[in-house]
């Protein structure tokens, strides 16, 4: 008993010290270059003691449950020998983490709002929000595909930079001929698609596979799924951009 | 009672979020794969403590950081901060007049990469994979120090209005660059490491920094150029982990080469 507090006060000294760069930043600007009071302090502390608790809980949870389901999936599909059922499960992950994600819901909307203002669709909600929706399933189809060429990458082994500066150029070629409205909020759309809790599972199946391979290297081979589940979007979403 | 009750709504949404990974999962575990999950009970709990973990977390940044973090993006951005009661109507910009706002940039970008839950992920794994040869808190500081000088340069693109391509394009050609020097353990985690690093904390700070900055500056348009602070933020962290790879490689190097002389001078 004594020693699992031990345990947890220490976990809990590691993410409130994760926690302390931006205190420390708020604080300062608040203080000295805005010089206003820092208001509803016992809602901050209180704020602040759940953010160190929930990421205390968190990376034990990862631990426990996100990284081996992760990596045991891995072996199972490796061990079963069935490349088609393994790809199925790479697009049903990157498109099913990917289609109810908050913040792409709301990326899309605002393109939505983009698109209307330039006149690209009509200023309609209806419109707008099937141009929203289509914008979604782009993505979440875009990122399905994504995790499907890395896992793929990793079963034969291609090395990763060739296929990532293949995909630069695509994104460059595309930003030439993309309306001009389109181009910020595809750029972003890389970065938002990928969520706290698909980051890990998606690592741990990748490095789960690298080591159930044989003949692949888990640092190697085992990272980069997250990259391509970057990529893609920008790609598809210039396209998605120029089609309509 | 309003704790609870607001814990309980977070809760409820996490769930919701989190529900299609979990059918998807369980359902490829028991009908594609149909042999039970090892240490069943035991993942089932840790998944418990991630939706609880991931809760408070959320929650707890909405109720202390957030609110203020926003508020600050807004009065920074605002023009009565940044030109201390000079009433006249400015239509050109000066860059320099925005150095606060480059300066809260880069640090809200470093702090928050640091406190970024998927980030803390992926370093436990690469450290772990690599056998201790990448350190966690070293890829940790080489990202956040990325996505600070990225969004740092973000601020500066909205103040000035230089179309967003011409960065993006510079950028990956320096990756494409780099990939060719960087050792060769370190590239498919130095891609991965651009999409990881936002997410939950920062994206939300981020987006209030841009749309504040393109609303106040004049001459911006606040819906195309509002946006593309996260691209910066994903393409920096490439550069910046390779970069922290060949400073250490370069070390190792430097410290091998140092031994085998002093063996050399001294037999």
């Amino acid at each position: 008993m004594y020693k699992t507090i031990k345990l947890l006060a220490r976990s809990m000294l590691d993410s409130f010290r994760d926690l302390l760069p931006i205190i420390l930043v708020i604080g300062f600007f608040q203080l000295f270059v805005l010089q206003q009071p820092i208001p509803n302090m016992f809602d901050i502390l209180v704020g602040t003691f759940f953010v160190v608790l929930g990421l205390t809980f968190f990376i034990y949870g990862l631990e426990m449950g996100l990284f081996p389901i992760g990596e045991s999936m891995a072996n199972a599909f490796a061990r079963k020998g069935s490349v088609s059922w393994l790809l199925i499960f790479a697009f049903a992950l990157g498109f099913g983490t990917t289609v109810a994600e908050p913040a792409l819901i709301a990326v899309a909307s605002e393109a939505a709002d983009v698109a209307a203002n330039a006149g690209m669709i009509e200023n309609y909600d209806q419109s707008k929000a099937s141009y929203a929706y289509g914008l979604r399933m782009t993505v979440a189809f875009s990122v399905g595909l994504a995790i499907v060429i890395g896992v793929l990458r990793i079963i034969k082994g291609w090395p990763i930079h060739y296929l990532i500066i293949g995909g630069y150029v695509l994104v460059v070629i595309m930003t030439a001929f993309a309306p001009r409205e389109i181009i910020g909020i595809a750029y972003d759309s890389g970065g938002v698609t990928t969520s706290t809790i698909t980051v890990p599972l998606v690592t741990a199946l990748g490095v789960g596979l690298a080591s159930a391979i044989r003949g692949r290297n888990p640092m190697i081979d085992g990272f980069g799924l997250i990259a391509f589940a970057s990529l893609t979007p920008m790609i598809f979403v210039m396209g998605y951009g120029m089609l309509i | 009672m309003d704790l609870i009750s607001q814990l309980a709504q977070t809760l409820l949404s996490t769930l919701i979020d989190v529900l299609p990974i979990a059918v998807i999962i369980f359902g490829f575990q028991f009908f594609v794969i149909r042999k039970p999950v090892p240490n069943l009970r035991k993942v089932l709990i840790g998944f418990s403590y991630v939706l609880l973990g991931l809760s408070l977390f959320l929650m707890g940044l909405e109720k202390a950081l957030f609110p203020l973090g926003r508020l600050m993006a807004d009065q920074l951005t605002h023009p009565d901060f940044i030109y201390e009661g000079i009433k006249t109507a400015l239509q050109t910009v000066y860059w320099l007049d925005y150095y606060w706002v480059y300066i809260f940039a880069f640090s809200i970008g470093f702090s928050t990469t640091i406190a970024e839950p998927s980030l803390i992920a992926v370093a436990i794994k690469a450290s772990e994979v690599s056998g201790g040869a990448i350190n966690a808190w070293g890829l940790r500081i080489a990202v956040a120090i990325g996505v600070a000088i990225g969004i740092a340069l973000g601020s500066y693109r909205i103040v000035t209005g230089l179309p967003i391509h011409y960065f993006i394009i510079f950028g990956y050609i320096i990756v494409v660059i780099q990939t060719f020097f960087a050792p060769k353990m370190i590239v498919p985690l130095a891609y991965d490491s651009g999409g990881v690093t936002t997410s939950t904390v920062t994206v939300p700070l981020v987006t209030a920094l841009g749309l504040g900055l393109a609303e106040s500056v004049p001459g911006r348009n606040v819906l195309i150029d509002g946006f593309g602070l996260i691209a910066f933020a994903s393409l920096f962290p490439i550069m910046s982990v390779m970069a922290y790879a060949q400073i250490s490689e370069f070390q190792s190097l430097a410290v091998k080469a140092r031994r085998t002389r002093d063996t050399i001078d001294n037999p």
